[in-house]
């Protein structure tokens, strides 16, 4: 039924490689709108230079990666931003000193109108408001969006994070293992956001090593070996066994192996 | 008020009964020094009525504070960022020497405001390049800043030396200068004390309400972060840095105001002397946090201890172990402070 829509995100056989070491030898990836899709793979698939080829921190060797379609190069982090791709990253990216709200718009400030903001005059107040309206949209409780982040929670703290990406993301956003350090509830929540997320028409990519985790939120998952997409399945048709085997590479996904054998 | 205790049962989980404006007040460190502040002024009037903290005492205490006010709050932004600066003392005196060489050749003592102006700007502008110049080594990330400046500190102290033979050169402040803003007063304040005021004032805004303030703050707090959001850190920290260079050849035309030397060897202990005021203040050595405000106060706890403890007939040297202590129990509150919060 996926295939039926227009893909968002595409990588055709991207290639990318450190020295000797080819971390991505044609890598395929496929995403939707709307969807979450985990991209799971064993340590040293190539996931983390998969994700950073297409979020702009990497430019491939060889491929292509379209974005709605066209043919897209980002020059950077703050390119594929413009483009309305954010990353979430692992280790959240947050000013631990600054408020939430600063944190939000850490480097896209709101300034006050006429003179005071060409001198570089911050409006606070309409970025408090604009914070809490965003982390309400999320469904995220802060009660004082003028706390350090660093007296957060980890949950929170979390929640900074995916609400600063879903601000300005409008296409698609990128989350590394974004509840690796979160305790149970933490997690159920920041899972909860995810989903709500890919509800708003946003493309959530979350790269994972929690197979349970990834069943629950994912709609599709794909899975990386040795550098190539080996199997691609749709979460509600598909076992931790299967998702192990393919990472592992003992057993065969029923087409993505295929598919990606193809090397089409 | 009401609204915040309202919210208190709610955000204080573990000490439930302490008011959460009561909580907030408590972790501002502004609050404790200006406390240790108010003890040491109440302490000294006490101990000396009616000669401790009159007029003249007042007046006298902020004229010696404003030239480390000013550099004080120049090294508010650098230790924000994480950084330091020793060079300060170095590179007033190297501004200090290029403006007082220009006077010497443009009439002495006796120059006109003309040139009065000229070598204002000349130290300005030898402050603010010495200062990016050290910022741009410092944004490479190659080398630390407490190696660049402590570099930095020596090679200016030798030019000047270098332009001078050593000595402090006659005539270099003009009588003009020595006469308004280093004797002049208005409605009884010193000019000094004005201009102290209102840069501290400017700067004060820069940092708690300009997106320069902000990224300034963001940078000391994880770089990675400000970089990652498209912000050009080496760009910021040689602004940083330009900054406290240009404070520091505004305190080198305050100098020449006051005193009308070079005082060549006279600065060797600034940096140390700022920065200790800047940690009192409660900006954190490991960047992230401080403000502009706590460095007033704490410019002016050494300076209300020296004339203190002068008043009250203790020699004045005991104000350098005083504050000596009062700096290391800072960062160690500091210190302990953090940690508290990161496990929270």
């Amino acid at each position: 039924m996926a295939s039926a829509r227009e893909p968002l995100l595409t990588a055709h056989g991207v290639v990318k490689r450190f020295g000797h070491v080819q971390a991505l030898s044609g890598a395929d990836f496929t995403a939707y709108p709307g969807e979450v899709v985990a991209l799971i793979g064993d340590n040293g698939a190539g996931k983390s230079t998969l994700v950073n080829v297409l979020s702009g921190v990497l430019s491939p060797d060889a491929g292509e990666v379209r974005l709605d379609g066209e043919p897209v190069r980002f020059s950077g982090p703050m390119d594929a931003q413009r483009h309305g791709v954010e990353t979430v990253y692992q280790d959240l990216s947050l000013a631990p000193d600054l408020d939430a709200a600063a944190n939000l718009y850490l480097g896209r400030e709101i300034l006050r109108g006429g003179l005071l903001g060409r001198i570089g005059v911050l409006d606070r107040p309409a970025m408090r408001r604009e914070a809490v309206r965003a982390f309400a949209e999320l469904g995220v409780e802060l009660k004082d969006v003028t706390a350090a982040v660093t007296t957060l929670s980890g949950g929170q703290r979390q929640s900074v994070a995916v609400a600063r990406a879903v601000a300005f993301a409008h296409k698609v956003i990128f989350m590394d293992e974004p509840t690796a350090a979160l305790g149970v509830v933490q997690r159920a929540r920041v899972l909860e956001t995810v989903r709500r997320v890919a509800d708003r028409g946003i493309c959530v990519v979350l790269i994972s090593h929690n197979m349970p985790e990834v069943l629950s939120v994912a709609d599709r998952v794909e899975v990386l070996r040795l550098g190539r997409r080996v199997a691609s399945y749709t979460a509600a048709d598909t076992t931790i066994e299967e998702l192990v085997g393919a990472m592992t590479g003992s057993l065969d996904g029923p087409n993505g192996g295929k598919e990606a054998e193809d090397g089409r | 008020m009401t609204a915040e205790s309202e919210k208190a049962p709610a955000a204080v989980d573990s000490r439930a009964g302490v008011p959460d404006w009561l909580r907030r007040a408590a972790t501002l460190n502004e609050l404790w020094t200006f406390v240790i502040l108010l003890a040491l002024v109440v302490f000294f009037t006490i101990a000396a009525p009616g000669k401790f903290f009159t007029t003249y005492d007042i007046t006298q205490i902020a004229v010696n504070a404003a030239i480390y006010l000013v550099l004080g709050v120049g090294m508010t932004f650098v230790i924000i960022t994480a950084g330091i600066d020793l060079s300060i003392g170095s590179v007033l005196v190297l501004a200090a020497v290029a403006a007082g060489e220009y006077n010497i050749h443009h009439g002495g003592p006796a120059s006109g405001w003309g040139t009065v102006a000229f070598s204002a700007v000349i130290a300005l502008a030898v402050g603010t390049a010495w200062g990016a110049l050290q910022g741009v080594v410092v944004a490479t990330g190659k080398v630390p800043p407490l190696i660049v400046t402590l570099g930095g500190l020596g090679a200016a102290l030798g030019i000047a030396e270098l332009a001078t033979g050593g000595q402090d050169p006659a005539g270099a402040a003009s009588t003009h200068l020595q006469n308004s803003l280093g004797f002049g007063k208005v409605l009884g304040i010193p000019w000094m004390v004005i201009l102290a005021a209102v840069v501290t004032a400017i700067f004060g805004a820069v940092l708690g309400s300009t997106r320069f303030g902000e990224h300034t703050l963001a940078i000391g707090s994880n770089p990675t972060a400000v970089r990652r959001a498209g912000i050009p850190v080496g760009r910021q920290l040689v602004k940083v840095y330009g900054l406290m260079g240009l404070l520091a050849g505004l305190g080198a035309v305050m100098w020449l105001a006051s005193y009308g030397t070079t005082s060549i060897a006279g600065h060797s202990t600034d940096n140390l002397k700022v920065i200790t005021a800047v940690v009192l203040g409660g900006t954190s050595l490991f960047g992230g946090r401080g403000s502009v405000l706590g460095t007033v106060i704490g410019v002016f706890i050494p300076a209300v201890l020296t004339t203190g403890l002068i008043v009250i007939g203790v020699q004045q040297y005991w104000q350098d172990v005083a504050v000596g202590v009062v700096l290391v129990v800072a960062v160690y509150i500091d210190q302990m402070r953090r940690k508290t919060r990161e496990r929270a």
